[in-house]
């Protein structure tokens, strides 16, 4: 497919690799988390070299990825504050999800559901990081009460965090044309104008 | 010891059977506090047998030699002078894990196999299993597990597991010499203790009684206690100590509630694809912009 000149930018180059390595580290801390986290799944330690090796990568790259967030945090804040319209996009999502958008409000660069997200995802991390250190016995040594609700707080937020990113990719692969913007940058005009109808208007300066 | 594996009751992470099919008698350790002069001849013994040397401390003015359990003190004495019915005494405990029926650290663990309970009732670490994370230590209501700082391994007490599967007593009970420490089958241990608690009732200590809490399902290392009704005298054990219900919420309830909720949204996603169909950008839109564009 030969790119139109006139696409949209979406996403800058830094804004797309900050966003990948937030991905790549969260999909490597959920599957050697998910490996301490039942057994079933501990097996995918052998991803990492085994359980010792899990074990020792897994904080440092929550390390990682706490830091790449907190970047992202900042980019992105601003254009995630919650608005009236947002609220009301919300309350007819229903039927956006059963194949209707014709009655969904007009949004900005980000609907009401991302920005829901996005806090959901900022409270996750909050939540799992300050957990995470907690919990962190080669670094730290907390009272052991509060390491075991530290371990309560960091399964609870992680699974509710992967749950969110289910929806969130899902969403991004359900939207046709959506995750380019994540991998070079752009979306169509058409894109833009059905389902962010404010931000096409906003940097295209038509209707 | 893997060798003993047909002997295994419990295994940490996993959710099948253990091999069990042989029948062993339930043991116990007896340490009858009441009997104990604090000579740390189990704490030598138990370095002897089990090889480890911790490191040499400092005096601080207790008796307490080294003033903690850690991964190379799996057995330690622990002094306590309080003042009961006027008179001063000299509580010695010797502290080491406890081989709880209902153990913590196996609930915790998330390495399969790096803690087995023997259906003898021993708790066992197998430390070539063990990844180091430390949930152990958030499980057990005894503070006994030791992360190394040499080998990010847990420690503690293996109630001499290795002498007990050839038939011979733990090695502290062995070297004992008063007789406090006492090895046998659970059901002997507690008839022994009673005779003693007899004895000691009769002495005068009117709470004496047999530290087995059910708080835990019972333990594999009882103590005769001449103040069984409050066993925080010695040196901070717990009177109803239980796996904490935080404990228990996250290795009971949240892994299969977490695990229905995840696939329930993978799955509701994908069947939402194949029912709903995507969001595609509508036509008009697309010829709209194509219109645009050849202009």
């Amino acid at each position: 497919m030969i790119r139109n000149p006139r696409d949209l930018q979406r996403y800058t180059a830094s804004e797309r690799a900050n966003h990948w390595v937030v991905g790549i580290c969260f999909i490597l801390l959920g599957l050697s988390g998910l490996a301490f986290f039942h057994p079933a799944f501990f097996p995918l330690v052998h991803l990492f070299g085994g359980g010792v090796w899990a074990r020792i990568l897994h904080p440092w790259i929550g390390v990682v990825m706490a830091l790449f967030f907190l970047i992202m945090f900042f980019r992105f804040a601003r254009l995630n504050l919650m608005g009236a319209a947002d609220w009301d996009w919300l309350s007819k999502v229903r039927k956006m999800v059963d194949g209707d958008d014709h009655d969904m409000p007009e949004q900005g660069k980000y609907n009401g559901g991302q920005k829901l997200l996005f806090w959901g995802l900022t409270l996750s991390m909050v939540l799992i990081t300050v957990s995470g250190v907690v919990m962190w016995r080669s670094w730290f040594d907390f009272p052991v009460e509060l390491v075991r609700l530290a371990v309560v707080v960091h399964a609870a937020a992680a699974a509710f965090m992967i749950g969110l990113i289910f929806v969130h990719v899902y969403a991004a692969i359900w939207t046709r044309g959506t995750i380019r913007a994540m991998l070079y940058g752009t979306v169509t005009r058409a894109w833009a104008k059905q389902h962010h109808r404010g931000w096409y208007r906003q940097i295209t300066g038509k209707n | 010891m893997a060798l003993q594996s047909l002997d295994i009751a419990r295994r940490s992470a996993t959710t099948t059977e253990a091999p069990q099919v042989r029948n062993t008698t339930e043991v116990a350790k007896l340490i009858d506090v009441s009997a104990c002069i604090g000579c740390k001849a189990c704490q030598a013994a138990c370095m002897e047998w089990n090889d480890i040397r911790p490191e040499v401390g400092n005096n601080v003015g207790i008796y307490d030699n080294p003033q903690d359990l850690d991964d190379k003190t799996w057995t330690l004495m622990r002094f306590s002078e309080v003042e009961e019915n006027g008179k001063l005494e000299w509580l010695i405990r010797k502290d080491g894990c406890m081989h709880c029926a209902d153990p913590g650290c196996l609930k915790a663990c998330p390495s399969p196999g790096a803690i087995i309970q023997y259906s003898n009732g021993i708790v066992d670490f197998h430390q070539e299993n063990c990844i180091g994370c430390g949930y152990c230590v958030t499980g057990c209501p005894f503070n006994v597990p030791r992360i190394s700082k040499a080998d990010s391994k847990a420690y503690k007490c293996s109630l001499c597991s290795d002498r007990v599967a050839v038939g011979q007593a733990p090695a502290c009970a062995k070297a004992c010499p008063t007789g406090a420490i006492k090895f046998g089958a659970k059901e002997d241990m507690v008839h022994y203790a009673q005779s003693r608690i007899t004895d000691l009732k009769e002495r005068g200590y009117q709470n004496a009684g047999l530290y087995d809490p059910q708080g835990v399902g019972g333990t594999h290392v009882v103590y005769v206690l001449q103040h069984a009704d409050k066993p925080s005298l010695y040196a901070g054990l717990p009177a109803d100590p239980q796996i904490s219900p935080l404990v228990s919420l996250w290795k009971g309830v949240a892994k299969p509630l977490a695990m229905v909720a995840l696939g329930a949204t993978a799955l509701g996603s994908l069947f939402h694809y194949v029912m709903k169909g995507p969001n595609e950008v509508s036509k008009e839109l697309e010829e709209e912009m194509e219109k645009e564009d050849a202009k």
